[in-house]
């Protein structure tokens, strides 16, 4: 299971990487996307997946009995999900505003409209 | 404590200056003034028990760091804090006139006085990180004040010099204070010089040695730093006034003494600071003598007398550190007077050039006079104070080998001195009168010439009674600066012997190359070109630096997001595999049979969607794929136990579409812009990075470098925390403060957005109406 | 996108999902659920009445303007780590009230990390809506 992952999370970084490489600026959107994803399922998978029961105590427990899933990369990939969708907003408005500026959606464009 | 009230006060008076310069341009420096003043009078009242009551105080600052903002104020300390708040009263008084009119004179105030305020924090610090920061402040406010005429490109240049010089011996001072500390165990200074420890058995003692007096070098422009010194000229005379006699290059000495007990003692130190100490000494007097412009020969002998105090640190003995402090006490008297009236002549003549200026004295006899008082000290001619730290350094008993070497050397720098002197103090005074300067002089208002006949005056009374003067001030500060006991007996007549002697000697060899002073003249300028200087060194080094930088920039900031991509994305990379390969090896564990058949699902539905989402021409269709990707990875939180992260994936996810939905007629649509062979390329990276990534993961999952905290976290959570939820539990309750900061990057970046679409739609606005 | 089924499941969509909304972020300290994802949903709810009909009438609705909402939603997490240091304990620390019995819900146990997880909510909120709504502002 965990080779699964580790496969899925590698395929999804190189997909996000060659996106990233492209010129175009909508393929930047795309990899950050993709990006966000490799990288919330890495720190989820990262301590290994073992158990599929969530981590939740029981009703009329006081302690946290095993088998359960590990909680701490859950509480991280939490606030990683919600923080990626506000960078996913601001890298689409910062392409749509770059766009309107330079009218050219080649990144390299950018290098040759300052100085 | 009272003194970091007499610094804040300055700091204050910084504050206020060009409030005060606007309200009243005309009194402005005056009123200024009167802190320090008020300063220095307070101070002059703690001169008699200082040495059984030293001043101290401390705020907590930073006791984690044991950074505090503690002082002590000893005899050594409070003589120099005397100097600084004295002259600096008396400077500023002198601007308010000098630079009357000048639209920048507020500013100037505020520069001198944050300079006034860190300069007497370096002589009254007590803990080391203190004192760091304070002598970091004097660079940085000295190079403000030197580079005051900004508008003038060799000013700036002068001025950063100086600046990289000071910062350059700065950050070796920062070394050893660190490493001093760690010798010493301890942050205080008073602590260390109490203790009566010698860190010359230590370890880092050579280290400590070096990066001390290379600070302190830099400082008090010994050779080989010399250079910026007389460059620093290109400051407002009053500026040079101060930092030339008091101040700033005062400090580098005030180290070497404060540290005296702790580092000196050892051959090292006293063969380094001999050396230079008189290599300094005799290039600052010969080349003060080819020198006509008024401001550089005081400069030159500036470097001159720096050059002889660090020597006399050097020797070390009581009597060479009391006539050093004779010599620092008597420069700083005489020295600000002349440069304040150099600087009077230079602001009623318009000219500051030996040859153009005599007989100044019918037009302007106060000056005259002043500037011959001064000069009398300068040069050591009895009853005046100079006399007496001439006749002290005369009687150092010098080993019969340094008697050979150095005082020959000494002696012809008094004598230089005492021609230098001549030539700034009668030179333009006397003679036949001359109509060659810009201005047709005349006498200086009061403010201007008030200041520096005190200080003149000072110079005569300390030299006819020297006993209840300051004979008991320095006496202590040499107890202080040794801590032994010392007595010191000042007087101007010693009877006939040796110092007598050679005193006579110097005053006759100075008489005569005083005659001769033309013969030097004339050559300074063409010599100057042809000589390699270390000014020309410096430049050359500056210019590698830039040319270097420029080349590195050239390289590295192609301005192509592409290449800053790969660049970090291979250094990163390096680095991940350099870890893995350092944490045992690549992973040998593979276990694919054990996932099920909904894991197998997630995965291919991820995977599958990855190839329209990066090659897709439609935006829909991207668009479409991407969420078909998050709906995988919604899947596999479901499957691994975290219905919370589907939950928020699932939500997220909708709103991503719905935020594309909305931007996505304004964006471009996808296009190809790279070449075949770019293509090849980016497939082959990123498939190794994606292999990296992949390694990683299934490593971590073997690796442990420290416990998890998550069974701590799942054993609290219901019963410190009263929550059966631990994600939840973790976000708000153990966790909260990141949560904090998280919430608050989403509001930040929101209004990022808005202020990315709002200067749009208002530019659309006035587009539409015009 | 404004056919008439959906625009009259959106507005009695609207108050189900908000109510839905505070469920979650009730329940999350003991069950699935919480500020990010009860914010989120809230959002949810309001974006389906901007596209349905459109965004200012999604505007009218939330009455007050979603940067305010991010603005509160900071306050209220920081308040709530305040009144820990109020009792003497350092910042962020729980402090939690004894529980009671209320008809209906059954036990309530109130504490101040619910309060932060009510800013959390907000915030969240506030957010989501402040973004969306000052994206679809720019189809002029």
């Amino acid at each position: 299971m965990n080779t699964l992952i580790a496969i899925t999370v590698g395929v999804l970084a190189a997909a996000s990487i060659y996106s990233l490489l492209r010129c175009s600026m909508m393929k930047l959107i795309v990899g950050i996307v993709l990006l966000g994803h490799a990288v919330n399922l890495l720190i989820f998978s990262a301590g290994g997946l073992r158990d599929s029961t969530p981590p939740i105590i029981a009703e009329n427990q006081e302690v946290l009995r095993p088998p359960h899933a590990d909680p701490l990369p859950q509480a991280l990939v939490l606030t990683a999900i919600v923080i990626s969708f506000g960078l996913i907003a601001f890298c689409i408005t910062l392409v749509q505003r770059t766009y309107d500026i330079v009218g050219d959606d080649d990144i390299n464009a950018l290098a040759r409209s300052d100085s | 404590m009272e003194i970091f009230w007499i610094i804040l006060g300055i700091l204050l008076g910084a504050l206020s200056a060009t409030t005060v310069h606007r309200v009243s341009a005309m009194y402005s420096g005056r009123l200024l003034a009167c802190i320090p003043a008020t300063g220095f009078m307070w101070l002059l009242t703690r001169v008699p028990d200082i040495h059984d009551h030293p001043l101290q105080g401390s705020i907590s600052w930073f006791p984690q760091l044991g950074a505090d903002l503690s002082f002590h104020v000893d005899a050594l300390g409070l003589l120099m804090a005397l100097l600084i708040t004295g002259i600096g009263a008396i400077i500023l008084a002198y601007s308010g006139d000098y630079l009357k009119g000048d639209s920048q004179q507020g500013r100037f105030f505020v520069f001198l006085m944050v300079f006034m305020a860190s300069m007497l924090g370096v002589v009254t610090a007590d803990n080391l990180i203190l004192l760091f920061v304070f002598w970091e402040l004097t660079s940085v406010s000295s190079y403000l004040l030197i580079g005051y005429y900004h508008e003038s490109a060799e000013s700036r240049w002068k001025a950063l010099q100086a600046l990289l010089v000071t910062g350059l011996g700065g950050a070796a001072m920062m070394g050893g204070l660190i490493l001093l500390n760690r010798a010493s165990g301890t942050w205080t200074i008073s602590e260390m010089l109490n203790s009566g420890l010698s860190i010359a058995e230590h370890a880092y003692y050579p280290a400590i040695v070096t990066l001390f007096i290379i600070g302190a070098f830099t400082k008090s422009a010994q050779f080989p730093f010399h250079f910026w010194l007389p460059n620093a000229m290109a400051a407002p005379t009053p500026v040079s006034a101060y930092l030339h006699s008091a101040t700033m290059v005062k400090a580098g000495v005030f180290l070497l003494l404060r540290f005296t007990p702790v580092l000196g003692g050892t051959s090292a130190w006293m063969i380094t600071l001999t050396g230079f100490g008189s290599i300094t000494m005799l290039i600052g007097a010969v080349n003060g003598l080819r020198q006509t412009d008024l401001k550089k020969i005081l400069a030159y002998t500036t470097l001159s007398v720096l050059g002889m105090l660090v020597l006399l640190i050097g020797l070390g003995t009581p009597t060479a550190i009391a006539s050093a402090m004779l010599l620092l006490t008597g420069h700083a008297l005489y020295k600000a007077t002349l440069f304040l009236t150099s600087g009077i002549i230079d602001h009623e003549t318009g000219t500051r050039d030996l040859q153009r200026l005599r007989g100044l004295r019918r037009a302007m006899p106060i000056t005259a006079a002043i500037a011959g008082l001064a000069a009398l000290s300068k040069a050591g001619l009895p009853p005046f104070f100079g006399f007496i730290g001439k006749e002290s350094i005369y009687s150092i008993g010098f080993a019969p080998g340094a008697m050979v070497a150095i005082l020959p050397m000494i002696m012809l720098a008094n004598m230089i001195m005492f021609a230098l002197a001549l030539s700034t103090g009668f030179h333009p005074f006397h003679g036949a009168v001359t109509s060659d300067t810009p201005k047709s002089p005349h006498e200086a208002g009061p403010a201007m010439y008030l200041g520096p006949l005190i200080l003149s005056v000072l110079g005569l009374v300390f030299g006819l009674l020297p006993g209840i003067t300051v004979e008991s001030l320095i006496g202590s500060a040499v107890t202080s600066i040794l801590s032994t006991e010392t007595d010191i007996h000042l007087s101007v007549w010693h009877g006939f012997n040796v110092p007598l002697l050679l005193s006579i000697a110097t005053i006759a060899g100075g008489v005569v190359l005083y005659r001769m002073r033309v013969c030097f003249w004339s050559k300074a300028d063409e010599s100057d070109r042809r000589r390699l200087s270390f000014d020309r060194i410096y430049t050359f080094i500056f210019n590698g630096f830039v040319a270097v930088a420029k080349c590195q920039t050239r390289i590295l900031q192609s301005g192509y997001l592409r290449n800053y991509f790969i660049i970090i994305l291979s250094v990163t990379g390096a680095m991940i595999a350099f870890n893995l390969i350092a944490l045992g090896g690549l992973p040998r564990t593979f276990n694919i049979r054990d996932a099920k058949i909904l894991d197998w699902a997630a995965c291919i539905i991820i995977m599958a969607s990855l190839y329209p989402a990066i090659f897709g021409r439609s935006r829909m269709t991207v668009l479409i794929a991407l969420g078909a990707v998050g709906f995988g990875v919604t899947m596999i939180f479901i499957l691994h136990g975290a219905p919370d992260l589907a939950i928020t994936q699932i939500v997220v996810e909708t709103l991503t579409v719905v935020l594309f939905m909305l931007a996505i007629y304004r964006l471009p649509n996808f296009r190809s812009h790279s070449t075949r062979n770019m293509r090849f390329f980016d497939s082959v990276f990123s498939g190794i990075a994606g292999l990296l990534v992949t390694l990683c993961v299934l490593k971590a999952q073997h690796v442990k470098l420290a416990p998890s905290v998550s069974n701590q976290y799942s054993e609290w959570s219901y019963s410190l925390a009263h929550g059966k939820n631990i994600v939840n539990v973790i976000l708000v309750d153990f966790r909260a403060l990141d949560t904090m900061g998280e919430i608050s990057v989403l509001a930040i970046s929101s209004i990022g957005i808005m202020t990315l679409v709002l200067t749009r739609t208002r530019k659309r606005r006035m587009e539409k109406q015009e | 996108m404004t056919s008439l089924i959906l625009r009259a499941t959106a507005r009695s969509l609207l108050p189900v999902l908000l109510l839905f909304s505070w469920i979650i972020l009730y329940r999350g300290h003991n069950l699935p659920g919480g500020g990010f994802i009860g914010g989120l949903t809230a959002a949810a709810g309001f974006i389906i009445v901007g596209l349905s009909e459109d965004i200012e009438q999604a505007k009218r609705i939330l009455r007050i303007s979603p940067l305010s909402l991010m603005a509160v939603g900071l306050l209220t997490a920081a308040l709530s780590g305040v009144i820990g240091v109020m009792t003497g304990a350092p910042f962020m620390t729980g402090i939690w009230l004894n529980t009671f019995e209320m008809p209906v819900v059954g036990t309530i146990h109130l504490g101040t990390p619910m309060l932060f997880d009510v800013g959390v909510y907000l915030a969240v909120c506030g957010f989501s809506l402040n973004t969306l709504f000052t994206l679809s502002e720019t189809e002029d």
